[in-house]
């Protein structure tokens, strides 16, 4: 499969993504909360996060001073290909795993599996309808449902870390059915 | 990372103390004024050497607002005032009569030499008062029986703050003719959002009436679910300013900040116990969301709940000897107490499938939640005597409900035309505002204990 190449090539590409992000954010700190503009657009909690994927990371990431890196061209595709999969959708009030995300999980899972170095965080969000103290538990619940779902792929507890923003990061703000069904979401973050 | 954090807390901190001159919200009322008791307040009379100046407060608007605010009273327009006096000697008491107003209120304002002003206010009963022009017969002796008069009081005051004064007066007007203390002088907190702003997320305080507003704290993170101690002089909260849940207590006073140590997973939705003294909040710690109790002083918690379904958003008994939350053990979400003496748990609401977010009103008589009936969330309140349930508001998303400190009025959160705006609802339900924000959102609004030590 490409996808498992480009998964395989992530293995080696992304400890390197991850000091380069890692110097940026000190360099220019000045831009790190705010610029979230440049990013895939597929999630703003995400984008603004992206400066975490230095959380932690900085001092155990060993990088294998491998020759034969990827291009660019494809460390930027694998990139874009888990960005674009890193979303898990819940039905209204609901807070388990459907089936559909089966294959979605099991690629991430599969990558932190082979990097065990790298550590992901977990949102898990609501929509609006209900109450805020209410939202923030289910998307508690969320996220903890698919950090379960990873666990039982074989990934290991303490490469995951969770976080509920409740109904107070949508993707979208029309307060329309529409939305809520965008906003009921959890997003793995690296 | 450690970089970046310390500079995202600079930016939270470094901006704190930033007010707005002009009010962002203003009430709108939308039902419920025909019911409303009829009354004039007539302009006060400036008995000043030189002219007014400008600056001059005009107190007889600012106590006419605060009076239509409460829903209890409609203001007569002064283009249909009969007269404008100002001292009771001077009412022509049968030309009030004919406009159907039940009581005027009066009013002088003198400059001193030292810079204050003083205020001299009378609140007259009309109809009592047309009675009171024959003279009556008292112990043999004809007499002018002045009990029209309910109230006919003089202060001195400094210029520095002349909506707090007038909110005085109307506090004492309202007493007076309704019996219950008025919430005038009472501060409002919520969070406002605008999208576009860098620091989209900003913590506010406002008078009840949405003037004299200061933003608290931005910050690019969301904050949620502010809440007042009991002296109205500190605020907690939640901030997610660290990409995590941190409780923190904002100090208005020293405008300083204290975070509460974060325990793993949620930590969320403080409320100051009424003696000031605890928190209750939610924590995850031990993996699904919980009720505890955080004593300020020794910080150790009491955990009140342990069951595998969520149990959140606590509040307390306006006796502090309860806790009502949220709780799903019976399937859906429910409200249920926990006496905090034995540890008993009875379930509170039985009617509809989801009831979320109670509070009890001051006087102990009501349980506000909000309720969903027919696919819309909407606050309603249950009469914890026979458990009989009113719904109040007829939004699809309305939420936050927070209860005046006299309980005559709830606030809450809800969306008109697209936009979350803050909304005003009487207890009874007939009485109806809104507060539209000049831009931007608004929620999660929490009305301030009374900010007065006076008994009256």
């Amino acid at each position: 499969m490409q996808l498992n190449k480009i998964l395989k090539s992530l293995v080696i590409a992304l400890p390197m993504l991850t000091l380069a992000a890692c110097s940026s954010t000190t360099d220019s700190a000045k831009n790190s909360s705010v610029e979230t503009t440049a990013e895939q657009g597929v999630d703003k909690t995400t984008t603004a996060n992206n400066s975490n994927v230095v959380v932690g990371s900085d001092t155990d990431v060993s990088i294998d001073p491998v020759e034969n890196l990827t291009s660019e061209e494809v460390k930027q595709q694998v990139i874009a290909e888990l960005n674009s999969r890193r979303v898990v959708y819940f039905g209204f009030d609901q807070q388990f795993v459907t089936p559909q995300y089966g294959e979605l999980l099991q690629d991430h899972a599969n990558f932190l599996i082979d990097n065990p170095s790298v550590k992901v965080l977990v949102e898990g969000h609501a929509d609006e309808r209900g109450t805020p103290g209410y939202n923030i538990a289910l998307g508690e619940r969320r996220a903890m449902a698919v950090v379960k779902y990873l666990n039982n792929l074989g990934v290991s507890e303490s490469q995951i870390s969770t976080v509920s923003y409740g109904e107070e990061k949508p993707v979208d703000t029309s307060h329309t059915d529409a939305a809520f069904s965008k906003n009921r979401r959890a997003v793995l973050v690296y | 990372m450690t970089m970046m954090k310390r500079f995202l807390s600079l930016l939270v901190i470094g901006l704190m103390q930033i007010n707005i001159a002009q009010a962002a919200l203003e009430i709108v009322i939308t039902e419920g004024q025909n019911s409303a008791r009829p009354i004039a307040v007539v302009p006060f009379k400036w008995l000043g050497k030189t002219p007014a100046p400008d600056s001059l407060t005009d107190f007889a608007s600012i106590i006419a607002d605060d009076l239509r605010n409460s829903g209890r009273f409609n203001p007569l327009g002064r283009e249909l005032m009969p007269q404008t006096p100002s001292d009771e000697a001077d009412v022509n008491y049968q030309a009030w009569k004919e406009t159907g107003i039940e009581a005027i209120v009066l009013g002088t304002v003198t400059p001193l030499k030292d810079g204050r002003l003083q205020l001299h206010f009378q609140l007259v009963d009309i109809a009592r008062g047309v009675k009171n022009q024959s003279p009556q017969e008292i112990n043999g002796k004809k007499v002018l029986s002045k009990s029209h008069v309910l109230l006919n009081l003089k202060g001195n005051f400094s210029t520095r703050r002349p909506r707090h004064i007038s909110h005085r007066l109307s506090d004492y007007i309202f007493k007076d003719l309704t019996g219950t203390r008025g919430a005038f002088l009472t501060r409002i907190a919520y969070v406002a959002i605008n999208y576009e702003d860098k620091y989209p997320f900003k913590l506010l305080i406002s008078d009840y009436d949405g003037m004299n507003q200061h933003i608290l704290f931005r910050s690019t993170e969301p904050v949620m679910s502010p809440s007042w101690d009991p002296t109205g002089t500190k605020l907690a909260y939640m901030s997610m300013e660290d990409k995590k849940h941190e409780i923190w207590i904002y100090d208005l006073v020293t405008r300083k900040r204290e975070l509460i140590k974060p325990y793993k997973g949620s930590n969320i939705l403080p409320t100051f116990s009424p003696d000031g003294k605890k928190l209750a909040l939610v924590l995850s710690k031990s993996g699904q969301p919980d009720v505890y109790i955080y004593d300020l002083k020794s910080k150790n918690i009491e955990r009140l709940t342990k069951n595998r379904g969520i149990d959140t958003e606590p509040s307390w008994s306006p006796d502090g000897k309860e806790i009502f939350f949220t709780s799903e053990r019976g399937g859906t979400p429910q409200i249920y107490k926990i006496n905090l003496a034995n540890k008993r748990i009875e379930r509170m609401t039985y009617e509809g499938r989801t009831n979320l977010n109670s509070s009890v009103t001051p006087n102990g008589a009501y349980l506000v939640m909000v309720s969903l009936q027919k696919g819309k969330y909407s606050v309603s309140k249950q009469d914890l005597s026979d458990g009989y349930v009113q719904t109040l508001t007829n939004g699809r998303l309305d939420k936050s409900p927070s209860v005046a400190p006299n309980g005559s009025m709830v606030i809450y959160s809800t969306v008109v035309k697209g936009k979350q705006v803050l909304s005003l609802v009487s207890m009874d339900g007939r009485f109806k505002a809104v507060l539209p924000a000049s831009k931007g959102e608004v929620k999660a609004p929490s009305w301030s204990p009374f900010l007065t030590t006076k008994k009256n």
